[in-house]
Order: structure tokens, then C-alpha cells, then sequence
């Protein structure tokens, strides 16, 4: 049996008085791409987050998620003082620290060969997310937990994720993202509608 | 590859510390405000108390201290701020290091670029207030000590406050009755130098507070920090 | 045993305990004021020092003991709250941070009025009074925190924190406010005298310590059932409770 890499039982999230979310069930396993859907305000990113364990303290219910996470919030926690190289080579969240090869591919994968030196401040909003993009081309995490991914991002751009999803799935790992468009990943994709947990 | 050893720690440390030394050396503003603020608060004690070298040498330690105390204040509002709002500090709780080991890179680079800077320049804002040369060592040892302590109280109340609008006076609130014995301590040290006395009891204390605070210190912070990153 | 302390837990019991303490506690604690105060202004002798303007402590001297007890009080349902996430300790920690905060108050207030006849000046800074103060930020920090947060849930947990940390400090902060007394102060006037009390005052003393004990947990009673009330009112129980 395959240790599922996330698992939620019962789970309900509060915010204040208010109950957002309640009674969600979930189970990623490897290979798994799930996109939590639903409206505006209704805790897309609160379940993502406490799914990340950095929203516990108003969540109920039974959460078991392996260690290897890799997440990616609303900020993208780029410093615009350092180069795109520095930025993903001293990344606040990772142990292991990427060599430069890896980083320069993993730039060029997202279209930003020859701006590895550059400072991140000087690029558009659109590089900017490509960079923070590049993370996920780097040896990371098995379970992604990315919020709006695809927020800022051209077609090209919106292409080479989705792509990058599917390999990352192939390759046992798992992606659980938010998202307001429906992304082009075939029938690989899980859909999770929170409509069905709203709270009272 | 699940299991985070102590070298990875280290090596984890190591190049967050780098990191933080890196963006220190690229705003340049950050490190020397704090230093400029020191001098200028210093320079009101003479205008408001009048110049006669006497009284000025007998308040200098007290004006000193309370003055270091105001500076590393204002350096611990900035403290977790940016990396609050640009997403660092989600990445940091999620790195696979204990919280409390992996905010001590940004204290350190802190204090390297306010407290140990500060403490190295004081002698010469000893001098215009008047303060013995003699007194110098005691001086620079009380306040690198005494810094060090006061950053890591001020973290504890920043990690608290980071994500309150305007968390500044809040910060003040929380943090300045905390200060307090470290002001005591420090004061201490000078005039027991300077009138004869025994200064080491004093020291002894800052050191013992700097080891406390090294303990302690990041579990209120790791703790305080969770607590901001719920909101 | 655990039963027993499960039960602190669950709301409808503690609202239950303050309901049946409540009509007890409220007139013994009156009686135990009244008693205290009496027999402190009238019936103590007169000291011979101080003559009769010292008689203030009957009320500075238990609300500076209850107020500091009241932050240890604090800190210890914070305590509860972020280990064992006991819902109803947040409730009681932000219960006792207000009443807490006003005893300092009253202990500071009462302190100057001693003060004035006594020294000659509305504030002195002897150990005593600095330390007072300092707690009197304490507590005002904790509050300030958890109006400074929008989502109380969270604000609770900070001030848990918060508490915890000022509990650590406590003991250092008003060592080293001694230690900066004895200094500056030569040891031949001792402000705070209360070396050798004789027995006849320390009664009334002891007496009106327990007093104020008593008001500060029927206070925290009151506040706890008012909390209650508001978090609950939906609820079924609190419904019935309140209907029947």
C-alpha cells in the first residue's frame, strides 16, 4: 500500500467566529496533480496553507503529509537586491543548496538564460515570476503545495509549468495548487471543488 | 534525504548568514542609520543638559546606555519586516530546520552589522560625553554584550508584532520593561569602573544574560514568528 | 483525576462552577474587605513612625501581592492554552490580564498617596514602586497585544507567548531593580519598611491579602461567565442554562 504524501481527514478551518472550510477529505498519492477550486474567499489558500502547516493553529481535524515539501505562497520571497542565481542558490527554504549548473538550467528551463546575474530588482513582474518558477526546476520537494501558480503568467509561461507538472507527477512526485483558470493537464487532473466544504 | 543532520544545519546557517550579510552590504543605509541615530540622540544630551564636562561625565554612562538601547530599538523594528512581506519568512518555517535555529543567521548578521558596530564606535561617543578613556574596555565589553541581549529580547517582541500595521509603538511597549535589567547591568559596569569599583559582577551578568538569551531567546521568537505567519 | 481537570476544559462545567460560587463568594468577599479595611483604619495601633498615614498599605501592600500573583495567574492559563490548546485558558487569560492590570494600578495610586505624607513626594523611585511600574507595562503590553491583533484566536496565542516570556523576566527584572536600589539609595533609609511589623498589624494585613485574593477570583469569575455568555450564545447549552 502507498503511503499517500498527504492526507486529510476531517479537517475544518476557522478564521475568527467564522468557519471557512469543514469536513474536507483528501488523499494525494504519488503521481497525483489536485487543483483546490472554488470562489473568491472561500479558503482556497487557508487549506493550502494549513496543508503546509503554516495555518494550524484554527485547524481541527487529522492532517499526516510526508516531510519533503516544497511551497510557494502569494510573495515569492525574492530579494530584489541579489541576482536570480543568488536568490535560488541561498533560498530561505532549502537544505540542500543547488549547484550552479543546476541553477542555470533550471533558468534557462523557464526562459531567463543570461539573466542569471542580473539584478532581480531591474526585472519585469513577468521574469520575476519566471524566477521564482525556476524553484521548480531545481531538485526539490515531492509534494508541491504552490498557491496560484499560474498568476502573472504568459502563455508561454502557463505552458512550461504545465509541463513541468506533468514531468513531476511522472516522476512520483505530487503537486496541490490553487488556482482561478483551469489549467490544460489532461485527465491527470483532480479537481477539488471547496463548495462542497463550506462551513456555516 | 529525510533526515536533517547537524552538518546540513550548519551548512544550512552558514549560507543564510552569508545571505544576510550580502543584503546588509547591498543598503548600506541600513547599517549606517543606526549608527548616525546614535550620534545625533547623543548630541541632544549636551545641548539639553548644558556643556559643563563634570555633570556630562557623570550622566555619560546612563545617557550612553539608554541612548544604545534607543538605536538597537529602532534597528529590531526592521527586524522581520521585509521578510515578512516578501514571503521569506513562509519559506524559513517551511525549511526543514527548527525554526528557532533557523532565524540565529538573521540575529547574527544583525548584530554584526548594529550591535557590534555600535559597540566598537562608543568609546568615541564616551569621548565627547566626557567619559574616561580608562573606561574604555568596560565600555566596549558591556555594550557588546548588552546589545547582543537586547537583540535577541527585541527579536522576541518583532516575531510578535511583524504582522501587526504600525506594530512599532507595540514593539517599544513590549520590549522596554524587558530591557530594563540589561540597562541596569550596563550602567553598572561603567560606574563600578569608573568610581573604583568592581565591574566584572556586572559583566559576569551580561554574560550570563547573553547565554540565557541565546537559549531561550529563538523558541520565543520560532514561536512568536508561527504565530505571525498564521494571520 | 484527569476527569477532573478535563473538566476545567469544558465550558458549560466552568460556567457552572462560576454560577455556584459566584453567590457565595460574593458576600464573603465583601465581609472580608470590609473587615480588613476596618480593622485597619481603626482598630490597628497607631504606628509610631508613620503615625496614621500608613494605614494605606492595608490596601497598597495586597494589591501589589495579588497583582503580581495575577500576572503568574496569567501566564499560567497561557501556558495551558498553547500546550494542551485548552480554549477555555485563552478565555481566562484574557480575563485576568484587565483586573491584573488594574490592582497594579491601584498598588501604584495607592503607593504615591503613601508616599506624599510619608516622604514628602507623590513618586519615589524605590525598588518597590520602579518594579510596580515596570509590571504595570507588563500587563499593558499583554492587552495592547491582543487588541492589536484582529483575529482573536490567534491574538490569544500571542499573548500566551508574550506572557510566558515576562514571566521568565520577572525575577530578573526586579532582582536588578533592587540591586539598582541599593546603589543609588544609601541602606540607612529603608523606604520599603517592612522589616519588622508588629503582630497586631500584620493581621489586618494578612487579612486583607486574602481579601483581595478572593475579590481578584470572584472578579475573574464574573468576567469568565460574561466571556462565556458572549463566545456561547448560539450555543444549546447556554440557552437552557440561562432559560431555566
Amino acid at each position: 500500500m502507498t503511503t499517500s504524501l498527504l492526507e486529510a481527514r476531517d479537517l475544518s478551518i476557522h478564521k475568527g467566529l467564522r468557519q471557512l472550510l469543514k469536513g474536507v477529505n483528501l488523499r494525494v498519492e504519488s503521481g497525483d496533480i489536485w487543483q483546490l477550486a472554488g470562489s473568491n474567499g472561500i479558503g482556497k489558500t487557508s487549506l493550502l496553507r494549513s496543508f503546509a502547516r503554516l495555518a494550524s493553529i484554527e485547524v481541527y481535524g487529522d492532517l499526516s503529509r510526508c516531510d519533503d515539501v516544497l511551497y510557494s505562497g502569494h510573495s515569492a520571497a525574492l530579494k530584489g537586491a541579489l541576482s536570480p542565481r543568488q536568490n535560488l542558490k541561498y533560498h530561505p527554504s532549502g537544505l540542500c543548496i543547488p549547484s550552479d549548473s543546476e541553477i542555470d538550467d533550471a533558468l534557462a528551463s523557464v526562459g531567463l538564460s543570461g539573466y542569471e546575474n542580473a539584478l532581480t530588482a531591474r526585472l519585469s513582474a513577468g521574469q520575476k515570476r519566471r524566477v521564482a518558477l525556476a524553484r521548480l526546476f531545481l531538485p526539490t520537494g515531492r509534494l508541491w503545495l504552490l498557491d496560484e501558480p499560474f498568476t502573472a503568467l504568459d502563455v508561454a509561461g502557463v505552458e512550461v509549468l504545465e509541463q513541468r507538472f506533468k514531468a513531476h507527477a511522472h516522476a512520483g512526485g505530487a503537486v496541490v495548487f490553487t488556482s482561478h483558470q483551469s489549467a490544460d493537464l489532461g485527465d491527470r487532473l483532480n479537481v477539488l471543488d471547496l463548495e462542497q466544504f463550506r462551513g456555516e | 534525504m529525510s533526515e536533517t543532520t547537524d552538518i546540513d544545519m550548519l551548512r544550512y546557517c552558514r549560507s543564510q548568514t552569508g545571505r544576510h550579510i550580502m543584503l546588509l552590504v547591498r543598503s548600506p543605509s541600513e547599517v549606517i542609520n543606526p549608527l548616525l541615530f546614535f550620534l545625533l540622540v547623543i548630541i541632544l544630551f549636551p545641548l539639553g543638559l548644558g556643556p559643563d564636562r563634570e555633570q556630562l561625565s557623570v550622566l555619560a554612562p546612563g545617557i550612553l546606555w539608554v541612548v544604545a538601547l534607543l538605536a538597537n530599538l529602532m534597528i529590531c523594528m526592521r527586524l522581520f519586516v521585509d521578510d515578512f512581506e516578501d514571503g521569506s519568512l513562509e519559506q524559513l518555517a517551511m525549511a526543514r530546520v527548527p525554526l528557532a535555529i533557523a532565524v540565529l543567521p538573521q540575529l547574527v548578521a544583525s548584530w554584526l552589522a548594529s550591535g557590534l558596530l555600535l559597540s566598537l564606535v562608543s568609546p568615541l561617543f564616551g569621548l565627547m560625553l566626557g567619559l574616561s578613556m580608562d573606561v574604555t574596555p568596560v565600555l566596549v565589553a558591556s555594550l557588546l554584550m548588552g546589545t547582543a541581549i537586547m537583540l535577541l529580547l527585541g527579536a522576541v517582541g518583532s516575531a510578535l508584532t511583524v504582522g501587526v500595521q504600525r506594530g512599532g509603538m507595540l514593539l517599544a511597549l513590549l520590549v522596554l520593561p524587558l530591557y530594563v535589567p540589561v540597562l541596569i547591568a550596563g550602567t553598572r559596569a561603567l560606574n563600578e569602573a569608573l568610581y573604583g569599583g568592581d565591574p566584572y559582577v556586572a559583566l559576569a551578568l551580561l554574560g550570563a544574560g547573553v547565554t540565557g538569551g541565546l537559549i531561550l531567546a529563538p523558541l520565543a521568537i520560532a514561536a512568536g514568528l508561527r504565530v505571525s505567519l498564521e494571520l | 483525576m484527569w476527569r477532573i481537570v478535563h473538566q476545567f476544559g469544558s465550558p458549560p462545567w466552568v460556567y457552572g462552577f462560576c454560577d455556584r460560587v459566584i453567590p457565595w463568594l460574593l458576600p464573603i468577599t465583601v465581609v472580608a474587605l470590609l473587615t480588613g479595611r476596618v480593622w485597619g483604619l481603626l482598630f490597628a495601633p497607631t504606628d509610631y513612625k508613620q503615625g496614621d498615614s500608613y494605614r494605606i498599605i492595608y490596601i497598597h501592600v495586597p494589591a501589589a501581592v495579588v497583582a503580581l500573583a495575577g500576572y503568574y495567574v496569567m501566564a499560567l492559563a497561557g501556558l495551558v492554552s498553547l500546550v494542551w490548546r485548552v480554549k477555555l485558558a485563552d478565555t481566562a487569560m484574557r480575563a485576568a490580564a484587565p483586573i491584573g492590570a488594574a490592582y497594579t494600578a491601584i498598588a501604584l495610586i495607592t503607593g504615591a498617596i503613601w508616599g506624599k505624607p510619608t516622604w514628602g513626594a507623590w513618586w519615589v523611585w524605590d525598588a518597590r514602586i520602579t518594579s510596580m511600574l515596570i509590571l504595570f507595562f507588563l500587563y499593558v503590553g499583554v492587552i495592547a497585544l491582543f487588541e492589536a491583533y484582529e483575529n482573536k484566536t490567534v491574538a490569544a496565542r500571542a499573548c500566551a507567548i508574550l506572557s510566558l516570556v515576562g514571566t521568565v523576566n520577572i525575577p530578573i527584572i526586579s532582582k536588578s531593580v533592587d540591586w539598582w536600589y541599593s546603589l543609588h539609595q544609601p541602606a540607612s533609609i529603608k523606604f520599603t519598611g517592612s522589616s519588622a511589623i508588629d503582630a497586631s498589624m500584620l493581621y489586618p494585613l494578612l487579612g486583607m491579602i486574602v481579601a483581595f485574593y478572593a475579590l481578584f477570583a470572584l472578579l475573574m469569575m464574573l468576567n469568565l461567565k460574561q466571556s462565556l455568555t458572549s463566545e456561547y450564545a448560539q450555543s444549546n447549552w447556554l440557552i437552557k442554562r440561562i432559560t431555566t
